[in-house]
């Protein structure tokens, strides 16, 4: 395979507030390659967001990236390792949008109702490329025009507030694409929207992927999405990345209990009508007070007493690129 | 996002119980202790509502006794300790004289005529509390009458002695906003509550009137009324009849409060269960509703008090409200109103000091409080 | 759009006329009926006022009819320009009042813009920064702002500056241009007099100014669109300015409500220590000489220029506010 064009190794992003420390994203690693999709999957608060917003380094405060490596390919070829960037630096801000662009879950609110879609879409071009005022118009109107919004002339006139949600979405991804980056973060892109909307919205980032050659990180909850979109899966539990490998893989040989809890708990068209939908027993642990050893014992099925509850368990490599955390496997290989 | 939302949520501690079980005050009150300066300003306030409560007994001077030859004296040193290095605090006497070219009296201390402070001292008479009379005072001197000697804090013009006069002026500005709140904090649950509880087209006629009645400057207003108030009155009707003015305007802040708790409580169950059970409106209000947003209300009263007294204070100083023999912070200021009076006399200007103090106390205290009802609000 | 616009102006008319009777109430309270104190005061100064003389003016404000014909009859008059004639002075209200309505709104507005020149920037550092230094210390000064009422800073600042520097800080012109008829030097003269009572005002609204827009701006720092600004690479302190101050901006501009009335009150008590040629010391004056045409009159003005201010910022408002122009409230 090809080289990846972004690389994370042991990200450690931490939330200090003042009652403690919360582990936000604690020692995760995956590669991205051009024109494959990641997904991300995890329950809320897994700190997927936070790994996404890591990579740009828009970690809300308290929260901060405190170790690990996020090793990106420049479009010249250099390797940047943006954990020792200058949070607010050029290259950094030349990076967000330029390099990566990012659409986030709330495209009812992460617009400015105070300007013009235009206004926002060029002012991301402007950002990054050098073109005049009217360039920037054209250029804003073609992006509108490319992620499917009728009639972009008029609309690029119109204030976000008077789209629907699902339009919205889409001049979230316009303004994503806008300096024609290489890598695009889509961070529950289609939680907010209703289902036909949602495949829309899906459908959409594939189509552009495939023109752009761009490499995407998928961000959701969704194992349903992840198995329509994703080319590789890595499943997040508590800031760590439990399982990783190949969607087919993954979907078809869960190896770690969560990700299978996970499977288990997606409804299908297919099921027994009226029969009960498997859930995950237990909720996720208070953020200050996480369980000693693997953080996922207090809801295991194979909860092992004496040695699930005592370390965090090793990763282990079951074939070239799946890999879990459990005890489970891998006896005498790893330790 | 909901990651770091997440991570805000507050410790789950062994106290979850206690907390479980607390009523909506205790909540306030747990978390008001957790704010120093509101707890200190909340002192400050005890301190300074003792001081009104007291305030005959500190004074040293009968407040209305004037004597031109006392005029304009500055405020005086107290030396501390005796010439022997013992503890005795005293002041000297003062010689008055008038400097022949500017014909101003002008007064020397006389290092020869010692007059020792004395505890528990006996001065002019007074009702203790409105249970006894007596003539006992904080402070006083152990030969003569303080009236001739004892000026902590100067004179005015016509030779009162400034702190007397301050101690019971804060008598009255403070009890003026506590009345005037009163008042207020009546009509304001009472408009309030009513516009929260019945809405429609009551709540917003009555919208419509805060609206209007905030969108008129206050002061000319007050003015106009003030004036209007038959020269002839007595102390006491003055008194009564500014306190209603101002509180005309005042109840608009604590009605929007209160209606804001009403409309928000409207679809609790228990106001449901009360109203089932057939209690009356004025029941379901006073006996149900108003504990429940109690801690609102203390905050909303106290950040209204200091406003009170600005208002008193103002009048008075523009010699509209409180008109002397009356004594209240404004009335004190007027003496200070223009630049001769204070180029002459500037420790007149002494009296603004507690206002500031009383005003900002206050102003702390209800936003502790106000942060301690509602962290989220 | 136009429903809100007529919406606001209903109110307005509604507050005008409250003000109108609150007025009137004020001219009517004192004992008698000012024909009686229009008498009294001629009389002191040695003139007779002859029976049918007296009768003709009552007939004129129609004082032998119910309240309401009077109300009636002054308020048509009013709405003609005619405010009656000042007792004290002997002579119109409208000619007694001359430039002091307007240095009043000159001085009220200076005030306004100076609240809002110190406040903002604090109030967008402040929430920046919460919790340093600086945002504790303005929240300080704010308070104590808050705490001073503005006749008392006055007072204190005249104090100084006659200690300090010898100076009269008092009046809106220097002597030489005090009775001067207005010129481009009485212009200039009144724009250097301008800031100092301006400043007293604007200190007192700056806390409570500089707390809404701390809020207001912190609410907004928390907003999505804030990290999407950012995400598209765009420099911290532009993304700050351009969107969540910008969003702040509103219920900061629209403190006017408030402001205004509070303001026009203060610059009362603040020109009457500062002697400043404004309706206020004319007011003091013609409330206690009980000349209450005048004094009824000053009310009545500034209420409704007040209300017109409001109203007129409330259009403002309105149409910088892509939400309302679209019919969206909230």
């Amino acid at each position: 395979m090809a080289e990846p064009i972004l690389s994370v190794r042991n990200l450690q992003t931490y939330f200090r507030p003042d009652e403690g420390i919360v582990r936000a994203v604690d020692g995760a690693s995956f590669d991205l390659y051009p024109g494959r999709t990641l997904g991300i999957v995890g329950e809320s608060g897994c700190g997927k967001s936070v790994t996404a917003r890591s990579i740009l380094r828009i970690v809300d405060r308290p929260g901060k990236v405190e170790g690990g490596e996020i090793v990106l390919r420049r479009h010249d070829g250099r390797l940047v390792d943006i954990v020792g960037l200058d949070e607010s630096g050029a290259e950094m801000r030349d990076i967000r949008g330029g390099e990566i662009g990012y659409v986030f879950q709330e495209p009812m609110s992460s617009l400015s109702a105070f300007y013009t879609i235009g206004n926002q879409v060029m002012e991301a071009i402007h950002l990054h490329k050098r073109v005049t005022e009217k360039e920037a118009r054209d250029r804003a109107i073609e992006l509108l025009h490319l992620v499917g919004i009728p009639r972009p002339e008029q609309r690029v006139d119109s204030y976000s507030f008077e789209l629907s949600g699902g339009l919205r979405q889409r001049v979230m991804i316009a303004l994503a694409l806008a300096a024609e980056p290489r890598i695009l973060i889509a961070d529950e892109p289609t939680t907010a929207l209703d289902v036909t909307t949602q495949a829309q919205i899906l459908e959409l980032i594939r189509k552009i992927q495939e023109e752009r050659k761009l490499a995407v990180v998928l961000i959701t909850h969704d194992m349903g999405v992840i198995a329509e979109m994703a080319d590789a899966v890595s499943v997040m539990y508590l800031g760590k990345i439990v399982e990783s490998g190949p969607v087919d893989e993954i979907f078809h040989a869960p190896k770690h209990p969560y990700t299978q809890a996970l499977l288990r708990s997606i409804p299908s068209v297919l099921a027994e009508p009226r029969s009960r939908l498997a859930t995950i027993s237990g909720s996720i642990p208070h953020p200050y007070a996480r369980p000693p050893g693997c953080t996922f014992n207090p809801r295991c099925g194979n909860f092992m007493p004496g040695k699930c509850d005592q370390a965090p368990p090793p990763a282990t490599t079951l074939s070239a690129d799946h890999e879990v955390r459990c005890f489970l496997y891998g006896e005498g290989v790893a330790t | 996002m909901s990651e770091a939302a997440k991570a805000d949520t507050p410790f789950v501690t062994a106290a979850e119980e206690k907390v479980a079980a607390a009523t909506q005050l205790q909540l306030t009150w747990w978390r008001f202790r957790k704010h120093r300066v509101a707890v200190i300003s909340g002192i400050v306030v005890i301190f300074f509502y003792l001081m009104a409560l007291f305030a005959d007994f500190l004074a040293v001077t009968g407040p209305h006794s004037t004597d031109a030859a006392r005029s304009y004296i500055p405020p005086q040193a107290i030396h501390w300790f005796d010439q022997d290095g013992s503890f005795k605090p005293h002041v000297y006497a003062l010689k008055g004289r008038r400097d022949m070219r500017t014909f101003k009296l002008v007064y020397a201390p006389d290092p020869s005529d010692r007059r020792y402070l004395k505890l528990f001292a006996e001065g002019y008479s007074y009702t203790f509390l409105g249970l006894f009379e007596t003539n006992r005072h904080l402070l006083g001197l152990d030969r003569g009458v303080p009236e001739d000697a004892l000026f902590l804090l100067g004179t005015d013009q016509l030779g009162r002695d400034v702190w007397s006069r301050l101690m019971l002026a804060t008598r009255t500005s403070l009890s003026i906003g506590l009345i005037g709140v009163a008042l207020s904090l009546f009509l304001g649950i009472l408009l309030g509550g009513v516009s929260g509880l019945y809405g429609g087209v009551i709540d917003t006629a009555i919208q419509r009137l805060i609206e209007i009645l905030r969108s008129i400057p206050t002061i000319p207003l007050w003015m106009g009324l003030a004036a209007a108030l038959p020269s002839d009155w007595s102390v006491t009707q003055v008194y009564i009849a500014i306190t209603v003015i101002i509180s005309l305007i005042g109840w608009t802040e604590l009605a929007r409060v209160v209606r804001g708790r009403f409309l928000a409580l409207r679809e609790e169950d228990f106001v449901t269960a009360a109203e089932l059970a057939g209690a009356s409106r004025l029941r379901i209000i006073f006996r149900h509703m108003v504990p429940s947003f109690l801690s609102h209300i203390i905050a909303a009263v106290s950040l209204a008090l200091p406003a009170m007294i600005i208002s008193e204070t103002t009048l008075s100083f523009l010699g509209l409200g409180l008109r002397p023999p009356a004594i209240s912070w404004g009335v004190l200021l007027q003496d200070a109103q223009n630049l001769q009076a204070i180029a002459i006399a500037p420790w007149l200007l002494l009296v603004a000091v507690p206002v500031v103090i009383v005003i900002l106390a206050f102003n702390f205290l209800g936003d502790g409080l106000r942060d301690a009802a509602d962290p989220y609000g | 759009m136009l429903t809100y616009t007529l919406q606001r102006f209903g109110l307005a008319l509604i507050t005008i006329w409250a003000i109108s009777v609150i007025s009137f109430v004020i001219i009517q309270l004192p004992p008698g009926d000012f024909v009686d104190a229009y008498i009294a005061s001629l009389s002191a100064s040695g003139s007779m006022v002859r029976q049918e003389e007296a009768q003709a003016l009552r007939q004129l404000y129609g004082l032998d009819q119910p309240i309401w014909v009077q109300y009636w009859k002054w308020a048509s008059r009013v709405a003609q320009g005619d405010f009656g004639t000042s007792m004290e002075w002997g002579r119109p209200v409208t000619e007694v009042l001359g430039d002091r309505l307007w240095l009043t709104v000159a001085v009220s507005l200076a005030a306004i813009f100076l609240t809002w020149g110190i406040a903002l920037p604090i109030g967008i550092y402040s929430a920046v920064r919460q919790y340093s230094m600086a945002d504790y210390a303005f929240t300080l000064i704010g308070f104590v702002g808050l705490a001073v009422p503005n006749f008392l800073l006055a007072l204190i600042i005249m104090y100084f500056g006659f200690v300090l520097f010898d100076l009269n800080v008092g009046g809106l012109f220097s002597a030489e241009y005090q009775l001067a008829p207005w010129s481009w030097g009485k212009a200039k003269d009144l724009m250097a007099h301008l800031p100092l009572p301006a400043l007293i005002l604007a200190l007192a609204g700056t806390a409570q100014l500089i707390r809404i827009m701390r809020a207001n701006l912190l609410d907004e720092l928390r907003r999505p669109y804030v990290a999407t600004a950012r995400a598209r690479g765009l420099a911290e302190w532009r993304v700050i300015v351009k969107y969540p101050v910008r969003a702040a901006l509103n219920p900061f501009a629209s403190t006017i409500g408030y402001l205004l009335p509070f303001v026009v009150s203060g610059s009362i008590v603040v020109s009457l220590v500062l002697s400043l040629p404004t309706v206020g010391p004319l007011l003091l004056r013609a409330l206690v000489a009980q000349d209450m045409f005048l004094a009824g009159t000053i009310v009545l003005l500034l209420g409704v220029l007040t209300v017109i201010g409001t109203f007129i910022s409330d259009l403002i408002l309105m149409w910088i506010d892509p939400r309302i122009r679209a019919g969206i409230h909230g």
